[in-house]
């Protein structure tokens, strides 16, 4: 087994008098695909924030390569080799796609702009990842939701050395474009990055995690390797196990099958008044 | 597996790519108002107005720029107008005051000046508000400070004379002097002009800071995620109004010898139209500094060729509205057919 790369012990984070994430420990391997899986607002938002340096922690102590750290900003967490593609993409829709893949990033000849080596290295990785843009000056508002996604991924594993964290990436895609994402995924993990996989979908999950960790309401509910776990279990525990049978008892007296078919309302008994316009519809 | 070139997405055609620049509105814009007072306005063919229409853009101009990387940097600033005479005074009172070289209210002035851009800049970040707010604020404070220092310091509503004062020559040659070119006398704002359009072009889109100040309007919060300072670009952009209002405030003040307390009130819409007209949005992430400079030639233009025209001058406010409309609109129009290709 490879060292941690990234180790949370006891993480929690507080907003006023919100525990948003309580007792959180994850270790992230190099070369491991760590999947993240939680309902909405199960707290897979705030842990992103923490590890990617938007957000401080308030309890427990989070170590990058056995060194305990606090990431004063995202700027810092990056220099350090952590990339985050986030779920709204973290990209300008009015910039072009080779200056928002170098964006805090940029390469320099002197004080100015390598714009030609730039484009050519935006390509290059573009083409790596299977997309090809005509136009890199084109803004990335006007490229589609997947393309948005490959310029991203790629961009976090270009710069990102040692963790790259998705946040849903496969959230707003189609069949096709996820199963695209997806074998990214493996890419990063076989090019020895430790990947966190936030998603709420199993199936994306177990089709390339090494090791599954779901959060409930701020806690770790299930923590377990791929070998402890099948994909039925792993859909079971993330739909809420118990929780699910309950809610399917409830939902028995809603009768499922049935359809209503179209009937007349009655007339009632008191009549308008006479001279009361009628209504046209 | 590689994905085939997607065929739906065509490169753009040369035409398109030029249409779709900022800064093209501003560009028919100003050459048809040049046209108009070109074929109305004798006086407007003559080689040597030239300089005197340059010059009248240039005291805009040279605050458009600043305004215009604000305005792509996604913020405003209000208070643009009185800063430049705020920064004039600053330099007067303090020479006048403490009997120094002129020379020493000249740095005093631009330390204050990039002071309250800062200030503007960090009052925005710590309060969160929004910057119309904020300058809007400053915008006051430093109008009701300009006149209540000035009575204190010179006992009226304008400062008192330098013209005798250690310095003073040679802080008019740098600042308000002139040159001639031919027939053309060029007043030296306009080579600064020149030069900052320059510079604000260059680091726009040739440098990381550049880059920086495009994501930062565009959209803040994507840019600091992905690494980008933020607060420091902005309250840099503030510091960059500041410097401009120095410049054209110490032209004011050495040009005419003092400065009036209530001046440059006003102008400051004036700055934000003339970026507005270069194809700066409003919300930010988007414009030109080329674009603003021309904007500023479209008012420099007008506001003399009106007069040359011999029409009545009170209606060049009423002129510059219907341009700011219209610009907008073009920009609009250019951007869409250009993205249509």
């Amino acid at each position: 087994m490879t060292d941690a790369v990234l180790e949370l012990r006891n993480i929690g984070k507080r907003y006023g008098n919100v525990q948003a994430l309580r007792g959180i420990n994850i270790t992230v391997r190099q070369g491991e695909v760590t999947c993240v899986l939680g309902d909405n607002g199960a707290g897979k938002s705030t842990l992103i924030k923490i590890v990617s340096g938007l957000h401080d922690y308030t309890e427990g102590s989070m170590s990058l390569s056995g060194i305990v750290r606090r990431f004063g900003s995202p700027r810092i967490a990056q220099a350090l080799g952590i990339a985050t593609v986030y779920q709204d993409l973290a990209l300008a829709s009015l910039m072009s796609v080779w200056r928002n893949f170098f964006l805090a990033n940029e390469i320099r000849k002197g004080p100015f702009l390598d714009i030609p080596t730039m484009k050519r290295v935006c390509r290059e990785e573009l083409t790596k990842m299977g997309i090809v843009i005509p136009d890199l000056d084109r803004p990335v508002g006007s490229l589609s939701g997947g393309q948005r996604q490959v310029i991203a991924i790629a961009r976090a594993i270009y710069f990102g050395a040692r963790v790259i964290i998705l946040d849903e990436p496969t959230a707003a895609l189609g069949v096709k474009q996820s199963g695209v994402v997806l074998k990214y995924i493996a890419k990063a993990r076989d090019a020895g990055l430790g990947v966190i996989f936030i998603t709420h979908n199993p199936h994306h999950a177990y089709l390339v995690g090494n090791h599954f960790v779901i959060l409930k309401l701020g806690h770790v509910v299930l923590d377990a390797h791929r070998d402890e776990l099948t994909l039925e279990q792993l859909t079971a525990e993330m739909a809420g196990g118990d929780e699910l049978t309950e809610l399917s008892h409830e939902l028995r007296g809603a009768q499922p099958g049935k359809v209503v078919t179209p009937h007349i309302v009655e007339h009632g008994g008191i009549p308008a008044p006479e001279g009361t316009p009628v209504g046209e519809g | 597996m590689v994905t085939p070139t997607d065929d739906r997405v065509e490169t753009r055609s040369a035409a398109a790519k030029f249409l779709g620049r900022p800064e093209v509105g501003a560009l028919i814009g100003a050459s048809a108002v040049a046209l108009l007072f070109f074929s109305v306005a004798p006086a407007f063919r003559h080689v040597a107005n030239i300089g005197t229409i340059l010059y009248g853009s240039s005291t805009i101009g040279i605050m458009a720029v600043a305004v215009a990387l604000l305005m792509i940097g996604g913020e405003f600033d209000l208070s643009a107008g009185v800063a430049v005479t705020s920064s004039g005074l600053a330099a007067a009172h303090t020479a006048w005051y403490l009997g120094l070289n002129v020379w020493s209210g000249v740095a005093f002035a631009l330390v204050f000046s990039l002071a309250i851009g800062a200030f503007n800049g960090w009052l925005l970040h710590r309060t969160g508000l929004p910057s119309f707010l904020v300058t809007l604020g400053s915008f006051f404070v430093l109008q009701g400070v300009n006149l209540a220092m000035t009575r204190i310091i010179a006992g009226g509503v304008s400062s008192n004379s330098l013209n005798d004062m250690d310095g003073f020559d040679s802080a008019k040659a740098v600042f308000a002097s002139s040159f001639s070119v031919g027939p053309v006398t060029i007043e030296i704002p306009v080579l600064y002009w020149v030069i900052l359009t320059a510079i604000g072009s260059v680091l726009l889109l040739r440098t990381r800071y550049g880059n920086w100040i495009f994501a930062s309007g565009g959209d803040p919060a994507a840019a600091r995620a992905i690494g980008v300072p933020v607060i420091v670009t902005k309250i840099a952009l503030f510091m960059g109004v500041g410097f401009c209002a120095w410049l054209i405030g110490m032209h004011n003040l050495f040009k005419y010898n003092n400065v009036q307390s209530g001046q440059g009130v006003g102008n400051e819409f004036i700055y934000i139209i003339a970026a507005v007209i270069g194809g700066c949005l409003l919300t930010g992430g988007y414009g030109s500094v080329v674009g603003a400079s021309v904007g500023t030639l479209i008012f420099g233009m007008t506001q003399l060729g009106i007069s040359y025209a011999g029409w009545d001058p009170d209606w060049f406010k009423t002129f510059l509205g219907i341009m700011l409309i219209a610009a907008t609109l073009v920009n609009l129009y250019v951007k869409k057919k250009a993205d249509a290709r």
